[in-house]
């Protein structure tokens, strides 16, 4: 589904990304982990078109969109979350998830000037999806509050409310538990797993909780210093003696 | 602390005779083809002195009287209110709204014609900050040349009149669509700028329409401006005394009644109202869109916004385009309401105005921009009497409002929506 080649990034002298490859299959939770500054988040940059990658491949469902702008990428179902939480913190919650179903949304001028019937019927539409959703992460409550007033452990969920009611194919969760209590956290867990099993949504992961990691998924990538070191199953992983070096340093 | 508020004091009030002792200590004083310098009253020594006393006095005990002052709030017995629920708040706007318009489309017949030419101008500057509110209050992006869209508006019903005869109603769309051309063609260079930076830009471009218009002398007639501008006509009625276009009749004369110079500034005034209504109406319309949206979506987060699959192109091009188009719209009337327009009437100044309206009104409020709006645009009027000092009043006027009250007249509200699995 998701396919990356032996992707680089160099910002001048440094190369923060070095032949790093990758895929996600459908129905599958992959994880990226490594120590901090390994060029994970980079990755995931050069994936939603925010860096162009400045050599290597990526492949979405059979397409090429390394050159391809942000908006673009988001649009062919490719969404993602971000490590510090970017939600539109003056708008309500509800608001959040309508400006999320922009494309689902009938954006003529007059249509809407008018409220014509199609119109009507697709902000109805927006907005019931926007309440299922609100009501699965369990944010039903706050729906007209402002996002910017929530809790942090709601705000990471509704940011993941947000990129789902976008439907899309693949999402990547960058650093999902980042700042969640250890019962937020297996919240989450439960989330991302139903997100697979009940939405059939992909799941390309960043995450430094390793209960959480090597619970959920069903790969693991390792990248350390840009460079990708192993790839396997978690089991694989937790056994790999380069991963442990890597994490622990040379004993 | 004390001595650092001493030196901080002691440091104002230096400045403060710094600056008063040339302005007002001396006085030029022609004498024949000289001119000598003389020194002020002794009066006026003293008045200096004690003003950078007391500018010394109010920066020594700052805290305390600012303190003093963000009491004063508390005073206030609406302060702590329970805001209204929605429904409620509703309906009462809704009443409030509709007393409001029908005063309005009564109260000209009854009061003075400078009254009325007065409301006229209120109600282009309410059509102005509506549409700057777009800009700047939904999409944030800080336009500080919006007067150039303005000055498109009122030079292209000018023009087409002067050169083709084209009537207002016809000019009224053309006006607004050049101006919205002219907010795309911003638009385009702009599109990667952000605050500082777009501010700077629009500010150039505001004052290149403004030196284009005033050194294409062959074109607009340049600093002497074009005149004769027809005023509006209702269905080929004209106001004037005599009819000035053939085949139009005059307006007294089809109603068989006495000719007065008050038919054609209410005739305005009313078409102003009725521009400023459909603005109001069209653009709370456009907040509620998916349009108005992605606008919000863009001031909070350009990124977000961008990962979830808004093209940053089109939503600033559309917020660009379709604030200019209303700043045409009020350009148009404004050429009408005058019948001369020079680029004296574009400059800087009134895109401060602007902005200062859509500060003082609360960002992206519209109710709160129309009162802001009213309040600007009045207020130097009624403190005419005060003369010379009118503009500092009106500045102190500003600042304290800043200072009580950052949030602006009437903060926007979230609108609050009901789900239906809420049930």
């Amino acid at each position: 589904m998701l396919e990356v080649q032996n992707l680089s990034m160099r910002f001048g002298g440094l190369l923060a990304v070095d032949q790093v490859s990758l895929d996600v299959q459908e129905h599958e939770i992959v994880s990226i982990i490594g120590p901090n500054g390994a060029g994970k988040t980079t990755v995931f940059n050069c994936m939603s078109g925010f860096y162009r990658p400045t050599g290597g491949k990526i492949l979405f469902e059979g397409r090429e969109i390394q050159n391809k702008p942000d908006y673009k990428i988001s649009r062919l179902g490719l969404v993602r979350t971000f490590q510090h939480v970017r939600l539109f913190g003056r708008m309500t919650v509800v608001e959040n998830l309508m400006v999320a179903q922009h494309r689902h949304l009938n954006t003529n001028l007059l249509s809407g000037l008018v409220a014509t019937p199609d119109y009507r019927a697709r902000e109805q539409k927006a907005l019931d999806r926007a309440a299922y959703w609100l009501e699965r992460v369990g944010l039903m409550q706050q729906s007209n509050l402002e996002a910017g007033n929530l809790a942090y452990g709601q705000q990471r969920r509704l940011e993941i409310a947000r990129c789902m009611v976008t439907e899309p194919r693949l999402l990547m969760l960058d650093e999902p538990a980042a700042g969640l209590n250890p019962a937020e956290t297996r919240e989450l867990d439960q989330l991302i797993i139903s997100l697979k099993e009940d939405y059939n949504v992909s799941v390309l992961l960043i995450e430094h909780d390793m209960s959480l990691v090597m619970g959920i998924s069903d790969r693991i990538n390792v990248i350390s210093q840009g460079r990708p070191l192993a790839q396997g199953t978690p089991d694989e992983i937790r056994n790999n003696d380069d991963v442990i070096k890597a994490y622990l340093g040379e004993a | 602390m004390v001595a650092h508020n001493f030196r901080h004091a002691f440091f104002c009030a230096v400045i403060t005779l710094i600056i008063a002792w040339p302005i007002l200590g001396f006085k030029l004083v022609a004498e024949g083809t000289q001119i000598t310098v003389n020194g002020a009253s002794a009066f006026t020594w003293i008045a200096v002195a004690v003003a950078a006393f007391i500018v010394f006095l109010f920066q020594l005990f700052r805290d305390r009287i600012m303190g003093g002052l963000g009491g004063l709030a508390e005073l206030n017995p609406m302060a702590d209110r329970e805001p209204m629920p929605q429904e409620k708040r509703v309906r009462l706007e809704n009443i409030g709204l509709g007393v409001l318009i029908a005063i309005a489309l009564f109260w000209p017949f009854f009061v003075s014609r400078g009254s009325v030419d007065l409301a006229t101008l209120v109600l282009i500057y309410i059509m102005l900050a509506l549409g700057l509110n777009v800009v700047v209050g939904l999409a944030g992006l800080l336009d500080l040349g919006y007067v150039a869209f303005y000055a498109v508006g009122a030079y292209t019903f000018a023009l087409l009149s002067n050169y083709w005869g084209i009537s207002f109603w016809m000019a009224l769309p053309i006006g607004g669509l050049m101006a919205a051309l002219f907010g795309l063609v911003l638009g385009f260079p702009v599109l990667r700028l952000r605050g500082d930076y777009l501010a700077i830009v629009t500010l150039g471009f505001g004052e290149i329409i403004r030196i284009l218009l005033n050194n294409w002398t062959s074109v607009t007639g340049g600093p002497n401006g074009i005149g004769g501008i027809p005023d509006p006509t209702l269905f080929g009625m004209e106001f004037g005394r005599r009819v000035k276009e053939e085949g139009n009749t005059s307006f007294h004369e089809t109603f068989g009644i006495a000719y007065a110079g008050e038919h054609k500034v209410i005739f305005l005034y009313l078409i102003a109202l009725v521009l400023a209504i459909i603005t109001a109406f069209a653009i709370r319309r456009l907040m509620r869109m998916p349009v108005g949206r992605s606008w919000e979506a863009l001031r909070e987060d350009e990124i977000a916004a961008r990962s979830l699959g808004l093209s940053r192109t089109g939503v600033k091009l559309s917020a660009f385009t379709i604030g200019a188009f209303f700043a045409g719209f009020a350009g148009t009337v404004f050429a009408s309401k005058q019948g001369f327009i020079s680029p004296e009437s574009f400059v800087f100044l009134e895109s401060a105005i602007i902005l200062a309206i859509v500060v003082l009104g609360g960002m992206g409020s519209q109710m709160g921009v129309i009162l802001a709006a009213i309040a600007v645009t009045i207020l130097p009027e009624l403190a005419r009497e005060f003369a010379e000092y009118r503009m500092l009043i009106f500045g102190a006027a500003m600042v304290l409002m800043m200072v009580w009250r950052p949030q602006g007249l009437l903060p926007m509200r979230r609108r609050q929506i009901k789900l239906k699995a809420e049930t």
